[in-house]
């Protein structure tokens, strides 16, 4: 059963086809894996708000239903430091086709990591896990199960990673926190499991992993067309 | 479904001989069967006659006795009724050789047949396939018997969704020495499909490794075959046709662009334990390897040869595999000494790989294989043999295998396969060990046994 949250977020999102980003952060977030502390600011005051309480750095991201790619576009500003760059990103932002609002969240910091999920024809939800960021297309260093996982898959797709060194420690590095990587991954799992049906494909990239604990960056969850 | 009688038939027809053309598909297979095999075989066809001194029965209802395996080859728009007629005639089985079904865009005639198929309970393999091998019982390939090269009865099934890739794989069992206890090309699989041939198979007593040969997969349907052959406690082998994506399809997602089809069965299969090979040389090796042995092994191999460059081939071989070669320590290394002969006990390298050198005997190479086959650093123990070798005998073959037989630690053997080592060869074969006929193919031996476990 879908709990009602997920129901309505997945049913307010169909007409755009994906979910946007803020939506699916807190869709993340009812299944208890870590995504930064955000707004989703749709006047100026919340943004000034949001950096009042949690302080700079902030990043800022395009809320729209027309911008899938938000990079793409010049629709996120990481690395914003004063109430006056806010304000410009604002402007700019507003003057964007379909502009809904600005997410404003607090920077992450670790190793770039990448989990994802799509549903395959032949063998139905299958998770990615692998390193992150822009190019991951270009180091496909990535590794692919079946869901759902049980916690020795998990330990198997850390150890089949080419880099996995990284994630152990590596000339000086800590290690990424594995526990909290292996909660997040499972998490992940019994959210595809829950809404496989509705869904496409989902890109958690980057997942920002620190010796201290994983967030969830940036979100992408695309859903399955009408048949 | 019940496949006793399409696999193990005491009586068959085969339907759609013809008259006037012994060339036709329906007539060789009846000739096979007639004159080769034990079953009871009768020929139909509407128009009645007689075939080879036999009667030609006009309809299957005809025939006196109760017929366990129906062979169809006639026009695929007669076949709904045929099959029919079978189901109303209590036949158990059929293979449904010919074509012209969906493959030409004839669903709606294939459809028919599985309705019909269901509702009866009645299990067909087909239709556009060459149908079943099963050695000594019977054969409804239609390819004269002459122009067939059929493996002995063995331990290894083989399905196909490709009947050309079947024979071929016949061929090349009995070229390596493996035994085959089953061969289905599934063709169309419109009914009887990968993973209900798993679910006989794993029962099946004669068959110890169930071995695949897939195109593709129906919606949903990989997912049910990996968790199936998951907990099959038999290893099984899946090779796949069709890897690389046709076109590039826009994708827009990263996930969707890393987890290809292909980049996803590979992953799933070995997730789930089940052996993916991914060329032909491995699907032989993984078969004849996993044909003697079950039990996987970590991948911790232990080499014997008398030549040191094979030594060293086989090293480079099964680090690429990701296979470890532990070297022995000094302690271990000085028990192998004192059994080995005098003239190569001081020049013989026992590091391992191990190198007896080109003066070892017979025994040298026994009492160094056991030694390996009793220390837990070494899970698989890797023989190269050089036949030419003055001190080697064709006894060794047999001696060797029985350290197996009685150790229980895998050995893999690695001879020149020619006509003057075929004694030696057969010594392994004939006595449950693999011998390859090439470093790479023996190395591939020991990584089957590393792949049939979940990763």
């Amino acid at each position: 059963m879908l709990k009602k949250e997920i129901t309505e977020i997945l049913e307010a999102s169909r007409q755009n086809g994906w979910v946007l980003e803020p939506d699916a952060k807190a869709l993340l977030r009812s299944y208890g894996i870590g995504v930064p502390r955000f707004v989703c600011a749709v006047g100026m005051e919340e943004a000034l708000q949001f950096v009042l309480e949690h302080g700079f750095p902030v990043v800022a991201k395009i809320v729209s239903p027309k911008i899938l790619h938000k990079s793409d576009v010049g629709g996120v500003v990481p690395g914003i430091e004063s109430d006056e760059q806010l304000h410009d990103t604002w402007e700019r932002f507003s003057k964007m086709e379909a502009f809904a609002g600005m997410l404003v969240e607090e920077m992450g910091f670790g190793r770039e990591l990448m989990i994802g999920a799509k549903v395959d024809e032949q063998f139905g939800p299958i998770i990615l896990f692998g390193m992150g960021g822009t190019e991951v297309e270009i180091y496909r260093d990535t590794v692919l199960r079946m869901a759902p996982l049980q916690e020795k898959d998990v330990s198997s797709m850390i150890k089949n990673l080419k880099a996995h060194q990284l994630l152990e420690g590596f000339r000086g590095s800590k290690p990424v926190n594995k526990e909290a990587l292996t909660k997040a991954l499972l998490a992940f799992s019994d959210l595809v499991m829950d809404v496989h049906e509705s869904i496409e494909s989902i890109d958690l990239n980057p997942v920002l992993c620190s010796p201290e604990k994983c967030v969830v960056a940036d979100a992408r969850i695309m859903l399955r067309k009408p048949d | 479904m019940n496949f006793q009688a399409l696999f193990q038939p005491k009586t068959m027809a085969v339907i759609g001989v013809s008259l006037n053309n012994d060339q036709h598909p329906a007539n060789v297979v009846f000739n096979k069967n007639h004159l080769r095999y034990p079953v009871k075989v009768s020929a139909v066809n509407p128009k009645g006659g007689s075939l080879q001194g036999e009667p030609v029965f006009k309809r299957i209802s005809d025939i006196p006795q109760k017929i366990d395996l129906a062979v169809i080859a006639a026009r695929a728009d007669h076949v709904p009724e045929i099959l029919s007629q079978c189901i109303a005639a209590g036949v158990g089985g059929a293979a449904v050789i010919s074509g012209g079904f969906a493959e030409t865009g004839r669903t709606d005639l294939q459809d028919a047949l599985v309705s019909m198929a269901r509702k009866a309970d009645f299990p067909f393999i087909g239709p556009n396939c060459l149908g079943i091998y099963a050695p000594t019982i019977v054969d409804s390939f239609f390819l004269p018997i002459e122009r067939m090269v059929r493996p002995d009865p063995g331990n290894v099934a083989v399905v196909s969704q490709s009947g050309g890739i079947l024979v071929d794989q016949m061929l090349k069992f009995k070229e390596e020495g493996i035994g085959l206890s089953l061969g289905v090309s599934i063709g169309n699989k419109a009914m009887v499909r990968e993973i209900d041939l798993l679910k006989y198979l794993e029962k099946d007593p004669a068959t110890k490794v169930i071995a695949f040969y897939v195109e593709g997969f129906a919606k949903g349907e990989g997912r049910d075959f990996v968790l199936a052959a998951s907990r099959c406690p038999k290893p099984v082998i899946v090779i796949k046709s069709g890897k690389t994506p046709g076109g590039s399809r826009a994708v827009s997602s990263h996930t969707a662009s890393l987890a290809g089809d292909y980049e996803v069965f590979s992953q799933v299969l070995a997730q789930m334990g089940v052996v993916e090979a991914r060329d032909e040389l491995e699907l032989i090796s993984f078969c004849e390897s996993l044909s003697c042995y079950q039990k996987p092994v970590e991948g911790k191999i232990g080499i014997i040869t008398g030549s040191g460059g094979h030594g060293a081939m086989a090293v480079d071989v099964c680090s690429a595999h990701g296979l470890l070669v532990p070297g022995l320590e000094t302690r271990e290394q000085e028990k192998i000494r004192e059994d080995l002969s005098r003239s190569i006990k001081t020049i013989a390298s026992l590091g391992n790989p191990i190198d007896l050198t080109g003066s070892a005997v017979d025994e040298d190479f026994v009492s160094t294989a056991r030694h390996l086959s009793t220390i837990p650093e070494i899970d698989c123990v890797l023989m190269l043999l050089l036949p030419y070798l003055p001190g080697i005998t064709s006894d060794l073959g047999a001696r060797l295998s029985s350290i197996y037989q009685k150790e229980g630690k895998a050995l893999i053997a690695y001879v020149p396969h020619v006509e003057k080592f075929r004694m030696l060869i057969e010594g392994f074969e004939l006595n449950g060990v693999p011998v390859s006929h090439s470093i790479e193919a023996a190395v591939l031996m020991a990584e089957a046994l590393r792949r049939c476990q979940p990763c």
